[in-house]
């Protein structure tokens, strides 16, 4: 049976997408977790964490010149187009970090001068949680290829999910609308974008839901913040409405989720009876209908 | 100068503090907002449209009559955009071509010749008369981030300016290394929650390993909350200046006003942060 992937993104950072993730976590009885976003993957911290396999992740190659074989002709700098090879007092030598790894240098040396090798750009891991396994990674600072150690992310959450029989997967995505968070999305089945009432909200928001109507996913969104300004609403139902999706809900600007935080817990599991707990838990059961799930 | 401003996490108040850096100093600096896949620097600004160009990239187009199916191309690709589909010839996957040339360089018989598929746009534009903003905006569906921050840096008509401020994306993957690369200096917004705390200490290992001068702002202060003054502290990091958690701050933002707008008794040391950014930046020379 496949199990239903329901991924949280945002557009724009900072909406509250982590926090809710992690109470939307404890709705649901049964799920595997992936936190996508693995350049600042903050997931973590509010599960109680217990790492079980952790290890590098080879995300392509990398060119490297041996001096002793290059001829300082500069025809690998002549195509490249990533500005990715430098010349120096020393030679020619590959910026690491701007190589893209596409080998149209080491293909083209005339004097095979350019080595092809592996390149590592972070570390995944598996750990048991208070809810259930979560698969999470650490990119290298500054690295490439973030899209391609989420789609691994993503591969190994939905393998667990499949070869266990567990029903559901619950993604915490990155922000913006590019590589990453296209990796993140692809196999969704169900869309929840978390918004705010602000300017950059409103305009990230319309931007996001282009990018999810392209995936042809149902797609929910839910008003963080909601109080701050409500002039917002109705332009971000009719929004919405335009692009196919729907608003499932609201919450408060509230300072009990940096509460939680502070405590290591989900807004759920430190303020249980609060209202946002009772909301939050009344936005999991309309995700269950939606995605048909008992 | 160039002062790049970053966070690492998002949301923690980068855009709200360019754009008033930006106008406390609008006299002598211009704004590169370089968060291509999310711009939002222009919302908070009253802006007069200059100028709008597109940027391209290039994909392979094949001409089946001349393809000899030799597949040479297929093997030379590293990013599985090109793929063998039997009577169809070759097809290309343009959203996964990374735009290397690698094909077209390697086809015997020139019958992938490159066309150009546009990525995003940049748009110039004049804030006050005089101001500069310049933003870049990543195509929907696009996946080249750096390509376009690069692009985004590369346009600066007017070397008079005397600070250039680069608003930097989320992050600490290579769309913010590419924001911040170069820059003089970079003033990291953080904000004082345990998330912002974890994703301050990536940022500056990120930072750390390019060597770039930085100091901390920090924002969402409130009772009862310290983690990042404490490791600022206890690291010695320079912390410049410091906001309250505020729900006026966060409904005037709300309601598309900037940090100066709720909180104009900045405005002098707004100024003072620049001026600060370039002193260090003599010293670090000097040193």
């Amino acid at each position: 049976m496949q199990p239903e992937e329901l991924v949280i993104i945002s557009g724009k950072g900072g909406t509250g997408k982590t926090s809710i993730t992690a109470a939307l976590a404890e709705c649901f009885p049964s799920k595997v977790l992936a936190d996508c976003d693995v350049d600042a993957a903050d997931l973590f911290l509010v599960l109680k964490v217990t790492e079980t396999q952790i290890a590098e992740f080879q995300s392509g190659h990398v060119a490297e010149i041996d001096p002793e074989k290059c001829h300082h002709c500069g025809h690998c700098a002549t195509l490249c187009r990533f500005e990715a090879i430098v010349s120096s007092k020393k030679g020619y030598e590959v910026d690491a970090r701007a190589c893209e790894g596409c080998k149209v240098c080491v293909n083209a040396c005339p004097h095979h001068a350019i080595e092809w090798k592996e390149a590592f750009c972070g570390l995944w891991k598996e750990s048991q949680t208070t809810q259930g396994t979560l698969f999470h990674a650490s990119l290298y600072p500054g690295a490439e290829n973030s899209g391609k150690l989420v789609s691994f992310v993503r591969e190994k959450t939905r393998k667990k999910a499949v070869d266990e029989g567990i029903p559901l997967v619950l993604v915490d995505g990155p922000p913006g609308i590019g590589c990453p968070v296209i990796a993140s999305v692809t196999g969704a089945s169900i869309i929840l974008v978390v918004t705010e009432p602000t300017p950059s909200g409103y305009h990230d928001l319309e931007r996001v839901l282009v990018l999810a109507k392209h995936f042809q996913v149902p797609t929910y969104i839910l008003i963080n913040k909601a109080d701050l300004e409500t002039s917002y609403h109705k332009k971000m139902e009719d929004c919405a409405a335009k692009f196919g999706a729907t608003v499932i809900g609201q919450l408060p600007y509230s300072p009990l989720f940096s509460k939680a935080q502070q405590k290591g817990q989900s807004v759920l599991t430190a303020f249980p009876t609060s209202p946002e707990a009772e909301t939050l838990r009344s936005i999991a059961a309309l995700l269950k209908q939606k995605m048909k799930m008992s | 100068m160039q002062i790049a401003i970053a966070s690492g996490k998002g949301g923690t108040g980068k855009t709200s503090l360019a754009v008033s850096l930006f106008l406390a100093n609008a006299d002598r600096s211009r704004l590169l907002d370089c968060d291509v896949e999310e711009p939002n620097c222009h919302l908070f600004l009253k802006t007069r449209f200059v100028s709008r160009s597109s940027v391209e990239r290039r994909i392979p187009l094949l001409n089946p009559d001349l393809c000899k199916h030799c597949g040479k191309c297929v093997e030379a690709c590293q990013f599985n955009a090109l793929a063998e589909a039997g009577k169809a010839g070759i097809l290309v996957f343009e959203e996964l071509c990374h735009s290397c040339g690698g094909c077209s360089l390697v086809c015997p018989t020139g019958a992938l010749q490159e066309t150009p598929l546009k990525m995003g746009a940049i748009t110039r534009a004049l804030v006050a008369e005089k101001a500069e903003l310049i933003t870049g905006a990543l195509a929907i569906g696009h996946t080249e981030t750096p390509t376009l921050i690069r692009a985004v840096k590369k346009k600066q008509p007017d070397p008079e300016v005397e600070f250039t401020l680069i608003d930097a994306p989320p992050g600490t993957a290579c769309a913010f290394a590419t924001a911040v690369e170069h820059a003089d200096f970079v003033l990291l917004v953080a904000e004082e929650t345990p998330f912002g705390l974890h994703d301050l200490k990536l940022t500056l290992k990120a930072l750390q390993k390019k060597g770039l001068p930085f100091a901390v702002i920090l924002n969402r202060m409130r009772p009862g909350f310290s983690s990042v003054q404490e490791f600022c502290k206890e690291k010695n990091y320079p912390l410049w200046l410091q906001i309250p958690e505020s729900r006026d701050i966060a409904g005037t933002y709300a309601r598309g006003g900037t940090l100066l707008d709720a909180m104009p008794e900045l405005q002098e040391s707004l100024r003072l942060l620049l001026d600060k950014c370039a002193e260090e930046l003599l010293c670090n020379r000097r040193n």
